[in-house]
């Protein structure tokens, strides 16, 4: 058998495999932030917990109304996004204009306010949620067992991933938005309802944390602290692919899932860490991150 | 002379102090403080339910102990070693705090073991799994009541040995508890003529397990052990049952796994899985009558360490009562002289260095046919004598033994 650096070939295009999934994940997350910072400048330490708002509102809705996943997939992030809304509205816009670090105060005291409160209720164990029976079972691809669902997960994920680019940096929409964040008093001017702009972004942005944690239900222990640990990971995600450039998230994503499966399988105790240490070598050559524009 | 006159009469004023001291209850009060984590990682198998199980004691116990009253206070330790001391620090040194109970993660209580040590009061181990605690990290102040990692390869890791799984892979959390379990697994699989063939250390916590159980796969070990605990043997089972692991026909052995684990897991992932526990609900009319009073006020079945505090404060208040003192020392020879006869153990005995050793049981979880409601879900295997499952007195380490 062939080897790569002492691994088996086969056992590591499983790992890559598993890498593009779990990068998935980090660019779906990582783009919602970069939408909500590169558009309003919000530094969204909620988003952890939106996420994991996402997963507890599929399983929840299911054990309350039997909604199936089809339909939660599409009414928990609007239940969350509208949540999100809400938090703007009566929330974050009151620290409009002001220092970066009051968003990000504001939104980790939300997070843990959150995070605090549902555990009180749900515990921390985790909640029960069955995968539907479609998705059951698996590939076999030669090299590794692939769960159908983990490949739903990759195709699902990346068409959001590149709907949202799309629509940002292509369409007329976008353009607006774009604009609005620049100069709102302008945009304010051709008749456009800036306010309105800024809170419909800002529940994009958390819908799409919203529809991650929707997506990762079935397969990670659904409970209330499940967010605050990506959260770390997914903000050091954001900064090596460059603040507010939304390709650059999504890239980078996958990107860095790649680099933690790699690790995973040569340096287990590492894994943790080497994304972060991919962040310090970027920041050191890159100020701006990879796909950031120079300052 | 006057001088040593009076220093005379102090010596002699303070021996009959702390002779007084011995025989009664300080301050006419016995004050329990409970210290555990409320919010994180292991809130549900200890946490504000074993303050409730801690309370029901007290009120089985009347409320009072020979007219003393019984206080209880309580703090979260964070799991975080620093803030637990300074709170175990403040009970002990201003506030007349007597027993210190709950104590669950190990590196908060071998902090805490130390205060206690130097102002010579007392505290019940509960929560906490590493078996250093009443070994290397033993002392004349501490009584570890529930389970530790000795009997948890003991019971586990021999049971599927025996069963012909050889040769071992094992997936360990990255930390002291996960490095303990790792090394009392290692000798029980090589001692019952097994191997271990590869061990891999993940970073605590994970949430994402693929890679481990993909490589655990590729091992073509027979067994999977799982060293790990909480939120991250879930997901590894939960992750194992996606990958279809046991259908490729190697076996999961998780380590260690409470009954609010495997109840998260629900039957459907967690069927088949072996574990070790110290007590099980549903194991005799005895247990179940106290389980069912403990689910009313909580609405959940208990775990070992809930039905744990129960048991060592209800003996921690026989104690007081019968010495009539609320002294460290005089207590926990008390409870050492007195063999433990309730719901929780039958014949248990506290050893010297503090150990309470008792039977503990190999449980395997029911299939989801076999299950009858929410929280029926072990089928207690085989039960594993007390003098087997801890570690023997000599081969401790501890000072308390080995300075005899």
């Amino acid at each position: 058998m062939s080897m790569i650096l002492g691994v088996p070939v086969t056992v590591l295009s499983g790992q890559l495999m598993l890498g593009v999934i779990n990068g998935a994940f980090y660019a779906l997350l990582s783009l919602g932030l970069a939408v909500i910072f590169g558009l309003l400048k919000i530094i969204n330490f909620a988003h952890g917990a939106m996420y994991m708002l996402g997963a507890m509102c599929t399983v929840l809705m299911f054990d309350a109304f039997g909604v199936n996943y089809w339909v939660a997939l599409f009414v928990a992030p609007l239940v969350v996004g509208c949540f999100g809304i809400l938090l703007e509205y009566f929330l974050l816009r009151r620290i409009a204009g002001q220092d970066h670090i009051y968003s990000l105060l504001l939104t980790f005291g939300v997070a843990l306010v959150l995070q605090g409160v549902l555990t009180n209720i749900y515990g921390v164990s985790g909640l029960r949620y069955t995968m539907p029976d479609i998705f059951k079972g698996g590939m076999n691809l030669g090299f590794m067992f692939l769960p159908y669902y983990r490949a739903w997960v990759i195709v699902v994920a990346l068409l959001v991933c590149f709907g949202t680019w799309f629509m940002i940096e292509k369409t007329r929409l976008g353009s607006y938005l774009r604009a609005g964040t620049e100069d709102s008093q302008l945009m304010q001017g051709f008749g456009i309802n800036v306010p309105l702009l800024i809170s419909l972004t800002y529940g994009f942005g958390v819908m799409l944390a919203a529809f991650a944690g929707a997506l990762a239900a079935p397969i990670y222990s659904v409970s209330p602290v499940m967010g605050s640990n990506i959260l770390i990971v997914v903000f050091a995600v954001v900064v090596i692919g460059g603040m507010g450039s939304i390709a650059g998230a999504v890239i980078t994503g996958l990107l860095m899932g790649v680099v933690e499966g790699l690790t995973k399988v040569i340096y287990p105790e590492g894994s943790a860490a080497v994304i972060f240490l991919v962040m310090v070598i970027v920041l050191l050559i890159r100020p701006s991150g990879l796909f950031g524009k120079e300052a | 002379m006057t001088m040593m006159k009076k220093l005379l009469t102090s010596a002699v004023a303070s021996a009959m102090l702390v002779g007084g001291a011995q025989a009664e209850i300080s301050g006419n009060t016995v004050k329990i403080g409970y210290l555990a984590d409320m919010s994180g990682t292991y809130r549900d198998l200890a946490g504000p339910n074993g303050q409730t199980a801690l309370e029901m004691a007290i009120a089985d116990f009347g409320g009072k102990v020979n007219d003393a009253k019984i206080e209880v206070v309580s703090a979260d330790d964070r799991n975080s070693p620093d803030s637990a001391s300074s709170t175990a620090r403040r009970w002990v040194e201003n506030e007349n705090v007597d027993l210190i109970a709950g104590l669950v993660a190990s590196s908060v209580t071998i902090a805490v073991s130390n205060i206690l040590e130097e102002n010579d009061k007392l505290g019940i181990v509960s929560g906490s799994a590493a078996s250093s605690i009443t070994n290397e990290h033993c002392t004349p102040n501490h009584i570890h009541y529930v389970y530790d990692t000795y009997p948890l390869a003991n019971g586990t890791a021999s049971a599927v040995v025996k069963e012909g799984g050889k040769s071992w892979f094992i997936l360990t959390a990255d930390y002291a508890f996960g490095h303990a379990l790792e090394g009392d697994v290692t000798r029980v699989v090589e001692e019952n003529g097994g191997k271990v063939m590869q061990t891999v250390r993940h970073p605590f916590p994970t949430s994402d397990f693929s890679s481990f159980i993909l490589q655990a796969q590729s091992s073509g070990a027979d067994v999977v052990a799982l060293a790990n605990a909480g939120a991250d043997t879930t997901n590894a089972i939960t992750t194992a049952g996606e990958f279809g692991l046991t259908q490729s026909g190697q076996t999961l052995a998780a380590l260690l796994l409470f009954l609010t684990d495997v109840h998260a897991l629900g039957p459907q992932s967690a069927q088949g899985i072996q574990l070790t526990t110290g007590w099980y609900w549903d194991m005799n009319d005895e247990t179940r009558a106290w389980s069912d009073r403990f689910m009313e006020k909580t609405g959940v079945r208990p775990t070992m360490v809930h039905a744990g505090i129960y048991s060592s404060t209800i003996q921690y208040l026989n104690a007081v009562k019968a010495t009539g003192s609320d002294d460290a020392q005089t207590v926990r020879k008390q409870m050492m002289d007195t063999p433990i006869n309730d719901m929780f153990a039958k014949n248990g005995v506290i050893r010297e260095d503090g150990r309470m050793v008792h039977d503990m049981y190999l449980a395997q979880v029911k299939t989801p046919e076999e299950s009858e409601s929410e929280w029926d879900l072990y089928e207690i295997v085989r039960t594993i004598p007390g003098d087997e499952a801890y570690r023997p007195l000599s081969e401790s380490k501890c000072k308390l033994v080995t300075q005899k």
